[in-house]
Order: structure tokens, then sequence, then C-alpha cells
């Protein structure tokens, strides 16, 4: 197939600043979001995701500013995480430069959410974002549950049900993490990814435990994932996005180069 | 005097990513602006009709702004440039919404990837085509100038153009199907991709587009 698969990093935002250091040799200031999207875009990046985790209500509207910013330089597609609780939020990120807006916590308590914002702005801008941890023990049917606060709280919703249910619902995109694997740099969880690609007809976006460019791969080749998110192994230098697509065109996947 | 590079803006989808595209490349003198007023648009010198959401929508919201008329007229006179839901609402009649009747400036029909008769061909892809694709140029036109051949754009979307006449075929990318991704006749020329969202390659067309002068030959340089 022509359609290329998709490497999207990951920024954390906090009071507009991009944290958990993003290092770059020829950047001058590693904080700054314009300039580390600039950078991205520049490198390749298919799309670029934005996750807001400012916890103070009152400095929230700093992530509308930095979407802004980046939409008015950055001609790629943007998507924006983090805190959207209403159709009105959904709608500031979108009128704010963002092309997607990822849903996550707020469509575990309220799932008509998902199914009002997919109405009003159509499904290709609702990501719903998907936390999910396994359930089983070993040697049990594999079963995963979708997990909020951090991967600290099981809702009991399982997650392949979940899934279905959000994409009935109106849900464009999945955006699926490991919070098994979140952190981890051991790779994806490969099974839940088959398991959720297999189960829902929209795209979905791997999430969780990049550590090396291999991992993305088999995201794809084996999790069956339509594109891969991944974080830290962009923002420490370690790879650029330019090396994994090349690594992810190695093992013969159709990426834009 | 500058001239107006005018976004139709019908309330369907956020226009900030096309205009902010447009800013970036546009040329000295030319001013982008975003409107729903038929004067202004038809006193621009170029149109820009983009456009996302639900087919229905679109064509109520064009009706209740008065603003059919004006578009098919634009679209006869002035460079014109169709992005997405601007590209398919061309065409005569939409499969979308149980059936919606569009422009009619171009004759043909447009239809959903996962029609019955597409069944085997898109067995085990996602809907929507989301991503970056390949456009296969079909004929030379004055947009493509800088752009190499199978170029990747961004696509999202559930619905595919599919026009009678041939010779109004642009461009065309293979998602199960081939569809038609770009069409062309005269001074209009639309895209179901976003060029405002397509990198280095998308905003050499918008720059193409703002240096155009509606004809359809290609400058041979």
């Amino acid at each position: 197939m022509p359609l290329a698969k998709r490497i999207i990093p990951c920024l954390d935002v906090d009071n507009g600043r991009v944290v958990k250091g993003v290092q770059f040799v020829d950047i001058r200031d590693a904080g700054d979001p314009v300039e580390v999207a600039r950078r991205y875009d520049k490198e390749g990046a298919d799309e670029l995701t934005f996750l807001d985790i400012t916890a103070s209500s009152d400095n929230r509207d700093t992530i509308i500013h930095v979407v802004e910013h980046v939409a008015d330089e950055v001609f790629i597609p943007l998507t924006v995480g983090g805190g959207i609780r209403s159709v009105a939020d959904v709608r500031i990120m979108l009128n704010a430069g963002a092309d997607k807006v990822a849903i996550n916590t707020a469509a575990v308590f309220n799932p008509e959410l998902v199914r009002e914002t997919a109405h009003k702005v159509g499904s290709q801008c609702i990501v719903v974002a998907i936390d999910a941890r396994q359930v089983s023990r070993e040697g049990e049917v594999l079963k995963w549950e979708i997990f909020t606060h951090g991967g600290r709280k099981s809702t009991g919703l399982d997650a392949i049900a979940w899934a279905q249910k959000m994409v009935d619902y109106g849900a464009g995109e999945i955006l699926l993490t490991s919070m098994d694997r979140d952190g981890t740099k051991t790779g994806f969880d490969i099974p839940l990814t088959r398991a959720i690609a297999d189960a829902v007809s929209v795209p979905v976006i791997a999430s969780g435990g990049v550590g090396n460019l291999d991992h993305l791969a088999a995201g794809v080749l084996e999790g069956g994932a339509d594109a891969v998110l991944a974080a830290s192994i962009f923002h420490f230098g370690e790879y650029s996005v330019q090396q994994a697509k090349q690594k992810m065109a190695e093992y013969g996947i159709e990426v834009r180069l | 005097m500058h001239s107006v590079i005018a976004i139709v803006d019908y309330g369907m989808g956020n226009l900030r990513s096309v205009a902010k595209a447009l800013e970036h490349v546009a040329q000295p003198g030319q001013q982008v602006v975003v409107t729903s007023d038929a004067a202004v648009i038809n006193a621009a010198e170029r149109i820009v009709f983009p456009g996302q959401g639900a087919a229905r929508d679109c064509m109520l919201q064009l009706e209740t702004l008065g603003l059919t008329d004006i578009l098919k007229q634009t679209a006869a006179e002035k460079p014109f440039l169709g992005i997405c839901m601007g590209m398919q609402v061309l065409l005569t009649h939409t499969e979308e919404n149980q059936g919606v009747d569009c422009l009619n400036l171009f004759s043909g029909e447009v239809r959903i990837f996962t029609a019955e008769k597409n069944r085997v061909a898109m067995q085990g892809l996602k809907i929507p085509h989301m991503g970056w694709n390949n456009v296969a140029q079909t004929q030379p036109h004055p947009l493509w100038q800088g752009i190499s051949d199978n170029s990747r754009f961004y696509f999202v979307h559930s619905y595919y153009a599919d026009p009678e006449q041939a010779e109004i075929v642009a461009g065309k990318t293979r998602y199960g199907i081939e569809f038609v991704s770009v069409i062309a006749q005269g001074n209009v020329f639309a895209t179901q991709f976003h060029p405002e969202k397509s990198a280095h390659d998308g905003l050499q067309l918008l720059s193409n587009f703002t240096q155009w002068d509606g004809s359809s030959q290609a400058h041979l340089t």
C-alpha cells in the first residue's frame, strides 16, 4: 500500500514549555515548542502530538497559544490532548490550529462527549486516547483494561470493547498507550496493539515503551499499527525522525522519506 | 493596491491553517482574507474553497449564506482552488448523508470507500484514509511546478470524487482502489488532500496557486 505509516513525535507541554528535556544540538531553546516543532518538521515528522500536562487550571490557556504559534509556522497535522473535557474545549483547540483533538479521561467518564464532538466537528478531528494495562495473569487468555490517572486507577472496562465502543461513538482514530510499557523502553505491547488494531475500523497509533528504532518497526509489522508515537527517543537526541524512517524503510515499511 | 486571495468561510471547519499556509507563501502585495461575504469573494483575485465535515451541512451552509451562485461564477472566472470537501462538492452529487445534491460544476458522483463494489479491494484497510499518500500527476499543470510526480500529500477522508470526464483528472492516488485525488479544468484546480498540511510540497502547490494566471497550460521552463 502506498499510504505511508506515520511517525509522530509527542511533546509534553507544561505551562507553555516543552518539558522532559528536548535535546538537539543546533537548537537554541529546547523548551520552546515552536522551535522544537520546527525541528521535528524539518526532520520529516508526519504529524506532531502535544500533550498538555499543565496541572493548574489557571494556566491552561498557555497551551492554546502554543498551538497557535506552532500552527502558524509548521504545516503538518497537529494533535492536541490533555484536559479536553467539553465540546467547547475541542472547538478552542481546533480554532487555535489543531487538526485533531485527543480525548482521554473525559471519554471514560462521559462517553457521550465523543459522540457529541464527533457529530459537531467530524470524526476526522476526534482521537480517543486509551491508556490500557494488562489484567490477565500468566497462562490466562490475554486481557487489558482501561486505566485512568496515569495508569493508577482501574475502570474495569475491557480495552478492546472500549476501543470498539469509541469508534461506534465517532472516534476517527485511536491513540493506544500501554501503561505497562510506558517509560520502560522495552518496546510496544505488541499483543495489545495487534488486538486493538484488528478490532477497530479506524487507524490506530501505537504508543508507550519505545526504546529503539526496531521497536517502531515492530509496532507496524507485528502490532498492525497505522502510526507510531514516541517521545523520549527523539527528545534526547538518541535518534532523529529521519533515522527512524530509514530504519522502517529497511524493514520494508512504506514511509514518507 | 492589494490583490486579495479570498478563503471562503461557510462555517465548515477551521480555516486558520489554510490562511496561515497561504500567508506563508503569498506574493508581495497579496492579501489573504477569510470571508463569507459574496461581495468580497466577487472582488477577490483568487478563490480558495476549503471545507471539512458533512456534505449535507456544507451544502446547507452555502445555500443559507447565499454563496452557491457566486462560487459557480468565480469558478468560471478566476483562479480557484478547492480543498478536500471543497473539491467534492464541485461534483454533481454525493453518496454522503443518504445522498446530497452538490454544485455540479463537474459531472460526477462522490462515493464512499466502503461501497460494496470496493469490498475486496478495501479489505483490511482503515477508514478514514488518513495520512501521507502518493499523488500521480496524470497531466501537466502549472500547479504541479516544482513538485515531483508521486510526491506524498496529507489526506483525511472517507469519500472520494468520481468524475465522469477523464480529461479533468489531474492526479490519482491508490488506497485499495485507485481514485481521483486532483481535478483540473480551466481556472479550477481541486485537491482531495490538504496542501496546507502537506509540508514542503503542499506549500509549493499553494505558492504555485498564488502565481497562477488560471490557465491550464503548463509553462515549460
